[in-house]
């Protein structure tokens, strides 16, 4: 028996033919994504599962970047700095190994503990954060390192030092210099993505979430304050709101899942490190043998054809 | 300036009607208190004459006043929001869309098209807070993308008048979406040789702010304008930090390098014209 939301999917499939399409999506490529999409869906998340990735994504046990860095990378060597300012733990950047080949890895780091929870900042980068990931990013393309990130934030932080050294100027440019790279980029979501704070180093040729992550534009209990006058109704608002790994997917903003061991990634982080590697390689592959110019045009087209619309 | 004549704006906060409700009349000027009729206001581009607080503007009114007379071609006026979540808070998401229509007149909210300013082309892509708190959804995202590619394909600039709470949540991760969306567009605009004037009014925030309002090649904003990534009460609460008088300001934003210049409104239209003629090919 078909799920609803493969229903949902096989009737977005049916419709395409006719459809009025956004300006810049190719349709064969839909077409393939949405079959690709179908195969792996096994049935929608119910609003108990979209809380379950909820406390799992936030879990104080989950591996952090650096965690699936030491696994997954022969070598790392942390670059630190912005050049300008400071040096923001709450990103990490540096140089790694990916089997042969040298990449540049961007990501957001929480603490484990109170007192490296604090220096990390729970994970909420400053602007100073994202011009040292910007400055990655460059050194990315100016060696032609593929550019491997992993998303993991409540959100940007929200600090009067924060503006004033100008947050959302440096979201935004950080997202521009996503759109300009050459080099092939993954953006991997490992725990929480957090609004502008995740989005700002996600724009990539390859989305992953992993199973249990979240994806979403604002927090659970940010949007119950608002919609429902009431932070604790968080799960309500998650349920409408849908941050899960398999709405994003069949929403079309991310490319694929990557599982993990059973009961989530913190049960075993050894095993979900294993299949997030394996993730990311196979997404390099997919990228490999584009020209650049290809894979930006195909990173731009995939971003501009994101959204649902109706008309008048 | 002092904070007196700041109107505070969550950023998330998408209905002004209920955060004004129990507040002063929308004409009583909130920094020194006087009072105005429509027609008072419209005569000084909603300026109070007495201590120069800028009042909220429409999409329509802004463009009225930005463009020469009769010059105004809008373009994509039909794109309406669909509901992909089937969003349903206290009311539905359908039901908050059909009365910002009336309530506006708008589709949503920006309105985009081809105008002339001192005769000078180029393509505006003006936004409305008063529809859902000027949110930025998949409609605000599509109509703000062709904006740019219509002022690439016309070789013109494009000039952004931003008054935004930010993302519209109602559209779940698709909302959060038209961040790269916009970004991606931007980026396309600049190849093709086309400029981006951005222009941030009262208030930018959120992700708008975090994306296509921040990356124009020059950047103006009102006086007294918000313009922060997280609202003023979202980082007291979050950081219980004492907030200087004038944060997220455009005067706080000049000061720290974020703005080219604050533009008082009556002075907005000759100096667009100008940043026109200087990016002009002639």
């Amino acid at each position: 028996m078909a799920s609803e939301a493969e229903m949902r999917l096989r009737e977005r499939l049916s419709k395409l033919g006719g459809m009025k399409l956004l300006r810049g999506t190719k349709l064969s490529g839909e077409l393939e994504r949405l079959q690709d999409q179908l195969d792996r869906l096994r049935s929608e998340p119910t609003a108990e599962e979209i809380w379950r990735s909820v406390e799992l994504a936030r879990h104080q046990d989950r591996p952090y970047t650096l965690d699936y860095v030491e696994r997954i990378f022969g070598e790392f060597f942390e670059l630190h700095g912005d050049r300008g300012r400071a040096d923001d733990p709450a990103l990490v950047t540096g140089l790694g190994k990916l089997d042969d080949n040298t990449v540049v890895l961007v990501g957001h780091q929480k603490g484990r503990d109170l007192k490296e929870r604090t220096k990390r900042n729970f994970g909420m980068a400053y602007p100073e954060g994202y011009r040292k990931a910007m400055r990655a990013m460059a050194l990315a393309d100016r060696h032609g390192f593929p550019l491997i990130t992993m998303i993991d934030t409540p959100g940007a932080y929200p600090g009067v030092a924060a503006e004033q050294h100008g947050q959302g100027g440096a979201i935004a440019r950080s997202q521009a210099a996503m759109a300009r790279l050459s080099v092939p980029t993954i953006a991997c979501v490992i725990g929480e993505g957090g609004s502008g704070g995740a989005v700002a180093v996600a724009v990539a040729d390859r989305v992953l979430m992993q199973e249990h992550s979240i994806y979403s534009v604002i927090s659970p209990e940010g949007c119950a304050a608002i919609l429902w006058r009431d932070a604790a109704e968080a799960r309500k608002a998650a349920a409408a709101f849908k941050p899960d790994a398999a709405h994003c997917l069949e929403l079309g903003v991310i490319d694929a899942i990557v599982a993990e061991p059973e009961g989530g990634a913190h049960m075993d982080a050894d095993a979900a490190a294993a299949l997030l590697k394996q993730g990311i390689l196979t997404a390099l592959e997919e990228l490999d043998g584009l020209a650049p110019a290809e894979r930006r045009r195909q990173r731009r087209a995939k971003y501009r054809a994101m959204g649902v619309l109706a008309s008048a | 300036m002092s904070g007196q004549g700041r109107v505070d704006v969550e950023v998330e906060s998408k209905r002004p009607d209920e955060s004004s409700r129990g507040k002063a009349h929308a004409n009583t000027c909130p920094g020194c208190g006087s009072h105005y009729r429509d027609e008072e206001l419209a005569q000084t581009l909603r300026v109070c004459p007495q201590c120069a607080h800028h009042f909220p503007v429409t999409a329509r009114d802004r463009v009225d006043q930005l463009v020469d007379p009769g010059s105004f071609v809008e373009e994509d006026s039909e794109l309406r929001s669909a509901d992909p979540l089937g969003f349903f808070d206290l009311r539905p998401y359908t039901e908050r869309l059909a009365e910002a229509e009336v309530a506006t007149g708008l589709g949503d909210a920006v309105v985009c098209g081809a105008a002339a300013i001192e005769d000078e082309g180029c393509r505006l892509a003006v936004m409305d807070f008063a529809f859902m708190g000027g949110s930025m959804g998949s409609v605000v995202g599509e109509k703000f993308a062709r904006a740019c590619e219509s002022a690439a394909a016309a070789g013109v600039p494009l000039v952004s008048v931003a008054a935004s709470g930010g993302a519209r949540m109602q559209e779940g991760i698709l909302a959060l979406m038209q961040l790269p969306k916009t970004v991606c567009a931007i980026e396309e605009l600049h190849e093709s040789g086309s400029a981006l004037l951005s222009v941030l009014t009262h208030p930018t925030t959120g992700g708008v702010l975090a994306s296509y309002a921040s990356l124009g090649d020059v950047v103006l904003a009102e006086p007294g304008a918000l313009m922060s990534f997280a609202g003023p009460r979202v980082v007291a609460q979050t950081t219980r930090e004492k907030l200087p008088d004038d944060f997220g300001l455009a005067e706080s934003n000049y000061r720290f390098g974020h703005l080219d210049a604050i533009v008082p409104r009556g002075e907005l239209r000759p100096t667009l014209a100008r940043l026109l003629r200087l990016f002009g090919k002639a």
